[in-house]
């Protein structure tokens, strides 16, 4: 639910890193921060428990300049992964316009991207959103640890796992190094932006 | 689902919020959507907070709070507000859809603000 000011010539639009608990979803956005330092003017807002989890949300604002004349002020928010927060979950969802799904490549953690994912799909669905039409881009997350020899989902699996139905463009990505995080964000902003385009008069 | 808000929508909003409650002393006003946009924001000019993350936590907050009043069987906490030395804040819901969210300072009644906010939103549903 972008909101476009016809006064101001801006648009604020929602975007939310959404997948399991501890997939990397925080650690995308402080690499954002870190990264746009000199462009993102104030702190990254994190709610969170004392043991580094996300307790409600993780929020980012990250102005993209002019698009047609419009200032795009993009939100990026994260919600926590963890099953038991639901409900507050849900709350962070309402009003999105695009989602980045982390998945992690870990095996172990194979199940808990596909619980997130339906997850995903349900929530969505209580705001009465499609999540095959709602612009969504995949990151597979954590690529760098295969050299740490932990077994990992080739992009393969993970593609069958989760893509198959939704066919979204898709990334393996190292939030931690920083690699195709930027990649994984402009791809979003660049299908969700294309899809509030037609508000854009 | 995007929503538009023309110039002239905006423009009126924007007196009410001035007339009715920054003249009258209220350090900042911002009316929002549940999703944490921000629609109008005003201030008296001697303040600089960040209503980006402030609208954020703001809509964050009240869906919390909602959230907590339904659990109990409550449909909604009437008064939304947090005392500080300094500053205060109020929240109020406008329809079902807004938050309005001021700011103010030790100088303003809680009793006259929540007044001044109940008539400024009044004429605020007409326009949204
Ligand atoms: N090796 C490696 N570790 C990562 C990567 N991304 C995140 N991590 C680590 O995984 C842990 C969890 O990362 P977070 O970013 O907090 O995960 P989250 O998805 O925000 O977790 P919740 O807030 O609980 O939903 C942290 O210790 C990170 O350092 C990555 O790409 N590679
Ligand atoms: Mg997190």
């Amino acid at each position: 639910m972008a909101f476009v000011n016809l006064k101001k010539k801006e648009v604020q639009v929602k975007i939310v890193y959404y997948g399991p608990g501890r997939g990397g979803k925080t650690t995308n956005l402080e690499y954002i921060y870190k990264k746009f330092n000199a462009r993102i003017k104030t702190e990254m807002v994190a709610i969170k428990t004392h043991g580094d989890r996300t307790l409600f949300f993780d929020f980012l604002p990250f102005d993209i300049g002019k698009i047609k004349g419009y200032d795009v002020k993009i939100q990026l928010y994260t919600v926590p992964g963890q099953v038991k927060y639901n409900a507050t979950r849900r709350l962070v969802l309402r009003g999105v316009d695009g989602i980045v799904f982390v998945a992690d490549s870990m095996k172990v953690r194979r199940e808990k991207n596909l619980l997130s994912l339906k997850n995903l799909q349900e929530n969505l669905s209580t705001y009465k959103k499609n999540i095959f039409k709602i612009p969504m881009v995949l990151q597979y997350n954590k690529i760098d640890l295969s050299e740490h020899g932990i077994p990992l989902l080739s992009p393969e699996i993970l593609g069958k796992d989760l893509n198959t139905q939704l066919k979204a463009p898709s990334f393996e990505a190292s939030a931690l190094l920083g690699s195709n995080v930027v990649a994984t964000l402009k791809k979003s902003i660049s299908i969700t932006m294309a899809s509030l385009k037609k508000e854009l008069k | 689902m995007d929503y538009t808000l023309g110039q002239k929508e905006l423009d009126s909003m924007e007196e009410i919020l001035q007339k009715d409650l920054i003249d009258l002393g209220v350090h900042c006003v911002f009316l929002i959507d549940m999703a944490g946009n921000i629609i109008v924001n005003l201030d008296n000019g001697d303040i600089e907070h960040d209503i980006y993350s402030l609208a954020a936590l703001a809509a964050g907050n009240f869906g919390a709070v909602s959230a907590m009043a339904r659990i109990v069987g409550e449909n909604e906490f009437s008064l939304l507000f947090h005392k500080g030395k300094k500053e205060n804040i109020h929240f109020s819901k406008v329809m079902t859809d807004f938050l309005l969210v001021t700011i103010f300072g030790r100088e303003t009644s809680l009793g006259f603000l929540r007044l001044k906010v109940a008539e400024a939103i009044k004429k605020i549903k007409v326009i949204l």
